[in-house]
């Protein structure tokens, strides 16, 4: 009988304790206590901005927002194993990510609220703009990652997708074609258990990590509750891509303790019993514990915390309700990078006919 | 962890390569065939340019099947000519996280028919992350696919898709019909910051022609190859040369055929269109594709709009009919021919 359940990788217990372990402790040897802290404020931090952006959601001002609840720790733990000049193909829940990249707050929601179909330049901040098709931007990455071969340089192309992502061709096909060419990508999955609504057992019949080695890429389980395991296993994955071994493919087990977007209801479909379960293994509190017994959390450290969230949360909800409304004639910007003689007809046809109100703007 | 021994590196480090002799490029007026001027043009795109990396499937060693791409790996090594694996959405969406790296690929669909599985990375991300990022990230990419009928092949094979692509916001569609344009237009849709469709009449590869080595007219411009004063025909691609056939035909029975090859199918080059409707007072579109949401209809429909008052008559299509490619003992009668365009022509000069 073939074991098919190894336990995922764990470094940090939930009740806090660090956990010894040969294979990944040499990863995360720098991690001491402000390190520790640091990476606690960003879940914190990005937290209370998902809260937020539910929030805006509730009240209006966004059409939809995808909570990240009880992600953090998948994607603080990788996004802060990066590098500057690597490159992140994300999907669309990578809100985190994101705010690791240094993107701007309302540059975030800025396509939730329905202003843009992207929020950012990617190439100011090295993070592609999020993938709504189901898997298609790992085929990106792998992409990137053959041109950084050709480029001889050791950037790394990280791709996140989710445990429903594994079943698309193009999953698939970004690992034959990784595998293929030894490209330098990480394929990153966060297995948070359900896509909407269907639980990952209708994806996957066997672990998702296991079906990485028959593409003949290494793949491993980590806890993706756990910020250090999940630091670790990055750091890990991204050197084999530095140093010419080739894609290796993660899966974070973790849990979407939210709906999958402020249109869903897990309600009709999950048993509140493993919410509870779940929340027991929350990768904040966990954290949290670890902190308290090192001594790094004080009265004023988490008021100071608190007053970050606070104020990221604010500055999101200023940003959002502020933004101006796209200019109509707009629509037809940037479809091409060179003139179009159609588009550019039907543009002055429909100026023209707005200018017949009067204004030109309604 | 579940840790599997590692592949052999891929095949870039192995395949011959980098030692061969290099084939100088065209500098001169030569007689070449269809698909040879397209081989010339890819090798003088990518000596132009290094970051013009060629995918598909067979494009290597074997040149592909219709050996377009003969000879290139051995010029510039399997770092620029990559034999990808055989799954079509997979070489799209890894031209679409080179071209976000700075790279110009060109990607080889081996035929028509197969073009679906990359359908997806074709319509909702290729054509859309000009737009979707605001203009941040260009899609340089070249979509080579040989097209149409006319050659006896199995299903899949002998497929016009054309129009799924034109009816595509962010695409450029192009149909070449002769060699010198092949080579032309094969440098202009690499060389363009959209992206390019750019189909290939597979039944014209072995047709001989003299190439001049050079980029010519834009390639959004329609071209008039044969003047007319009677009627305006209009098509691309294969059906170029029987359009001309037609034009010597009908002019021994005194009507003068003005044929135009549209060249682009995305953007249409209206002007051109337009002014020799205005001229002719008839229209007949001719194409392999179905007829049923073509672009002979949307063409009609425009000229239609913008022409009426100069219509003599209701324009005419000429097209394949609304059936999935027919086996290969029945495509003679799907495909227009030279009979049934002058039976169009002679529709719309109020002949029949």
């Amino acid at each position: 009988m073939i074991d098919f359940s190894p336990q995922p990788v764990q470094l940090l217990s939930l009740d806090g304790e660090r956990m010894p372990h040969g294979d990944f402790d040499k990863w995360v040897e720098d991690l001491d206590g402000p390190a520790l802290l640091a990476l606690y404020r960003d879940m914190v931090v990005v937290r209370r901005i998902d809260t937020e952006a539910t929030a805006l959601q509730r009240q209006g001002e966004l059409g939809l927002w995808p909570p990240l609840l009880g992600q953090e720790a998948a994607q603080i733990g990788s996004a802060r194993a990066l590098r500057s000049d690597d490159f992140i193909f994300p999907s669309y829940r990578e809100n985190a990510v994101a705010y690791c990249r240094g993107v701007n707050l309302t540059d975030i929601v800025k396509v939730w609220r329905g202003n843009a179909q992207s929020g950012w330049d990617p190439y100011t901040v090295n993070m592609a703009t999020p993938a709504i098709i189901i898997g298609a931007q790992t085929l990106h990455a792998t992409g990137w990652a053959l041109g950084a071969q050709r480029d001889e340089v050791d950037s790394v192309a990280f791709t996140y997708f989710g445990d429903g992502a594994t079943s698309q061709g193009d999953v698939n096909e970004a690992m034959v074609f990784a595998a293929s060419f030894q490209a330098p990508v990480v394929f990153f999955c966060q297995n948070n258990q359900w896509a909407i609504s269907e639980p990952v057992g209708v994806q996957a019949h066997r672990n998702i990590a296991d079906r990485a080695p028959g593409f003949g890429i290494p793949s491993l389980r980590v806890d993706g509750n756990d910020v250090i395991a999940v630091m670790a296993a990055t750091r890990m994955a991204l050197d084999r891509a530095r140093t010419g071994d080739g894609p290796t493919f993660i899966e974070a087990v973790t849990y979407r303790m939210g709906p999958h977007t402020t249109a869903d209801d897990p309600t009709r479909y999950r048993d509140p019993a493993e919410l509870a379960e779940w929340k027991t293994r929350d990768p904040l509190l966990r954290l949290h514990r670890l902190l308290t017994y090192l001594g790094e959390i004080t009265p004023e450290v988490e008021a100071d915390t608190q007053a970050r969230a606070d104020a990221a949360a604010a500055e999101l909800r200023v940003g959002c309700i502020g933004l101006p409304d796209p200019e109509p004639l707009s629509v037809f910007d940037h479809v091409y990078a060179t003139p179009n003689a159609t588009l550019e007809r039907q543009r002055t046809d429909y100026a023209d006919y707005l200018t017949s109100f009067g204004n030109g703007k309604e | 962890m579940t840790m599997t021994t590692l592949m052999t590196p891929s095949t870039m480090a192995t395949l011959p390569g980098l030692t061969a002799p290099a084939p100088t490029p065209l500098t001169e007026t030569k007689t070449l065939t269809l698909g040879k001027a397209i081989n010339e043009g890819l090798r003088q795109a990518m000596l132009d340019d290094p970051k013009v990396v060629l995918l598909g499937e067979d494009i290597g060693a074997l040149g592909g099947v219709f050996r377009v791409t003969s000879d290139l790996l051995a010029q510039f090594g399997a770092r620029r000519v990559i034999d990808t694996p055989l799954a079509e959405s997979g070489i799209i969406g890894t031209a679409v996280g080179l071209a976000y790296r700075g790279y110009r690929p060109v990607c080889e669909i081996q035929f028509d028919g197969f073009i679906f599985p990359g359908f997806d990375q074709i319509v909702s991300q290729v054509a859309k992350f000009h737009y979707r990022t605001q203009g941040a990230v260009r899609m340089p990419i070249t979509v080579r696919v040989p097209f149409g009928g006319g050659i006896g092949a199995a299903e899949h094979h002998s497929e016009s898709p054309e129009a799924y692509f034109s009816h595509t916001s962010g695409l450029r569609v192009i149909a070449v019909s002769n060699a010198q344009d092949a080579y032309s237009l094969i440098r202009q849709a690499i060389a363009s910051d959209d992206p390019v469709l750019y189909f290939e009449p597979k039944r014209r590869y072995h047709v001989k022609g003299e190439v001049v080595p050079e980029l010519g007219a834009p390639m959004e411009q329609a071209v008039i190859v044969t003047p007319g004063t009677d009627v305006t025909l209009l098509t691309y691609g294969a059906l170029v040369s029987t359009a001309k056939d037609a034009a010597l035909a009908a002019f021994d029975e005194g009507v003068s055929i003005e044929v135009i090859d549209l060249r682009s199918l995305s953007p249409v080059d209206y002007a051109v269109v337009e002014a020799s409707v205005r001229k002719t007072g008839r229209l007949v579109v001719t194409h392999e594709a179905a007829r049923s949401g073509g672009l002979g209809g949307e063409i009609i429909a425009t000229v239609t709009e913008r022409c009426f008052s100069f219509l003599e008559s209701a324009p005419v299509r000429v097209t394949g009919f609304d059936v999935p490619y027919p086996p290969a003992k029945l495509e003679s009668h799907h495909l227009p021919d030279l009979d049934r365009i002058l039976d169009g022509v002679d529709r719309v000069m109020g002949r029949r």
